[in-house]
């Protein structure tokens, strides 16, 4: 069994996660970068066919990538936490197990992806879910898209698909028009997010909107919104719809890392540090807050774990983007539209086909998952999961490993690992 | 960028860019499905970025390989809706 050991681990190839792994690499210390995906960026500098890396991206692999004491992990699945300061890793369907000094933990975030009568339809799709896959390489030139839920998110996603050939028929936003004024207004104390967002402007933009449901029967053919009260069925081909972003916790959870009980990112202090000694946290994982704040954290959580200090400078930017962050928290706010449960035969789990009105029947998310199969499918309950917190207020649980489906072989290696002293 | 790779999908062959995804790939052949539910009903790609499953097929004999994680190569075999 192969047992690779470095000074520090960094989880997640995002803004955060290549930032603190530049720093440490370029430091001097032995650093493995690991990622699921087959290339690093994370979903924001998403690399694909008919994309060239992002300039920040290619200055990252310029600078980091030909370092000898880097180890770049893609395509890599963290399958389990076993023992003492070692990760269970799954590459190319071959186990591996990574012993390290300090770990830090970029993780990023994923969709909420709330249910709507006909949610699993094909064609339908998360927000940043489409702008991946059309990163990616799906074609939507000439399709007639609608794009909803919450959030910066929606005119990204929607911007991508039109520049890609698609019609963007709607943007849906379930946050109030008031609301949104008020944010747009405040972006003129920020400028470069100001000009995304006008550049980004869509005339289609709809807030005060939900979907209520998709219409199709092998694929989606329209779709239903209410906006302001008033139903209305537009024809569509897609329908991309995700309420705003959860932090990935998984491995922080599974690791005893304290959490915030109200929006379940991972607690950090001053220094990125999380509740763990010599485990760090930093980006999306920590909180929503986008990759310029996710950047910066990353370059913290790089000089903690090197026992370095950092530049005041870069805590004072951390601190202004943070509060950027706590504006668009503010501002996209679920509310009660958005929130309202929806019928009871809609589909809530998807890897298990179980009823919101089945997970309803049980007092809590243990019971439902027991009796009914809900959250215990491939996903691990990372998308129904959320659901159920939204609907039911039950809270999310400590994932039990293997945190991703692995091969057999790998969990057989994870147990001789725990005998195998570090070569 | 403009290399091509040739891959199969359901015994029909497909030319693609170097680097689509194979939930890409299956893409160009209309909305569809990429797996069967446990009921029975098509599924395609949701979440886009490996944490959803609902893109999973089966890749050169191996099932549920995801998709949206998986690059295309030269002759990759891939099944849908199974």
């Amino acid at each position: 069994m192969k047992v690779e050991q470095v000074d520090i681990a960094v989880v997640g190839a995002g803004p955060a996660g290549l930032k603190a792994a530049r720093i440490a690499a370029r430091a001097g210390a032995r650093v493995a970068l690991i990622d699921d995906n087959p290339r690093p960026g994370g979903q924001i500098w998403r690399q694909g066919p008919t994309l060239a890396p992002a300039a920040q991206l290619r200055q990252w692999l310029d600078e980091t990538r030909s370092l000898e004491n880097f180890v770049g992990m893609n395509g890599t699945k963290v399958a389990a936490a076993p023992g003492s300061k070692r990760l269970l890793l799954e590459r190319d369907g071959a186990p591996l197990v990574l012993a390290y000094s300090k770990l830090i933990l970029a993780t990023g975030a994923r969709e909420r992806l709330l249910p709507f009568d006909g949610w699993t339809l094909p064609g339908v799709t998360g927000a940043g879910g489409l702008q991946a896959l059309v990163k990616g390489g799906m074609p939507v030139r000439g399709e007639r898209i609608v794009v909803a839920g919450s959030g910066p998110l929606l005119l990204a996603a929607a911007d991508t698909a039109r520049r890609h050939g698609a019609q963007v028929v709607a943007v849906v936003e379930q946050a109030s028009p008031a609301r949104v004024a008020r944010f747009v207004a405040s972006l003129a104390l920020t400028p470069a997010k100001l000009a995304q967002a006008v550049g980004l402007g869509v005339a289609c933009y709809r807030p005060g909107g939900v979907v209520v449901r998709a219409h199709g029967s092998a694929r989606v053919d329209a779709v239903t919104i209410r906006v302001r009260g008033r139903e209305e069925t537009l024809v569509a081909d897609r329908v991309a719809c995700g309420y705003g972003l959860v932090p990935n916790v998984t491995l922080a959870l599974a690791l005893g890392c304290s959490t915030d009980e109200r929006d379940g990112a991972i607690h950090v202090d001053d220094l990125q540090r999380t509740s763990l000694e010599d485990v760090f946290a930093a980006g999306e994982c920590t909180g929503i807050g986008g990759m310029e704040l996710a950047s910066v954290e990353g370059a913290l959580a790089a000089h903690a774990a090197l026992g370095i200090a950092a530049d005041a400078r870069l805590v004072r930017e951390r601190d202004r983007w943070r509060a950027f962050a706590r504006r668009v928290a503010h501002a996209f706010e679920l509310g009660a539209d958005a929130r309202a449960m929806q019928s009871p035969d809609t589909v809530l789990c998807r890897c298990e086909d179980v009823s919101i009105g089945e997970v309803a029947a049980h007092a809590n998310w243990r019971e439902a998952k027991l009796q009914t199969r809900c959250g215990m499918g491939p996903c691990q309950g990372r998308i129904c999961g959320e659901a159920a917190a939204v609907y039911f207020g039950w809270p999310c649980t400590a994932a039990r490993p293997p945190f991703a489906p692995v091969r057999i072989d790998t969990l057989i290696a994870a147990r001789e690992s725990a005998e195998t002293p570090v070569s | 960028m403009d290399e091509r790779v040739r891959v199969v999908i359901d015994g029909e062959p497909l030319t693609v860019p170097a680097f689509t995804t194979v939930a890409a790939a299956v893409a160009m052949r209309g909305v569809g499905g990429t797996r069967r539910s446990v009921t029975g009903e098509p599924r395609a790609a949701l979440c886009g970025m490996g944490v959803c499953h609902e893109c999973r097929v089966t890749v050169d004999g191996r099932a549920h390989v995801l998709g949206c994680q998986t690059l295309c190569r030269d002759g990759l075999s891939i099944e849908t809706l199974r």
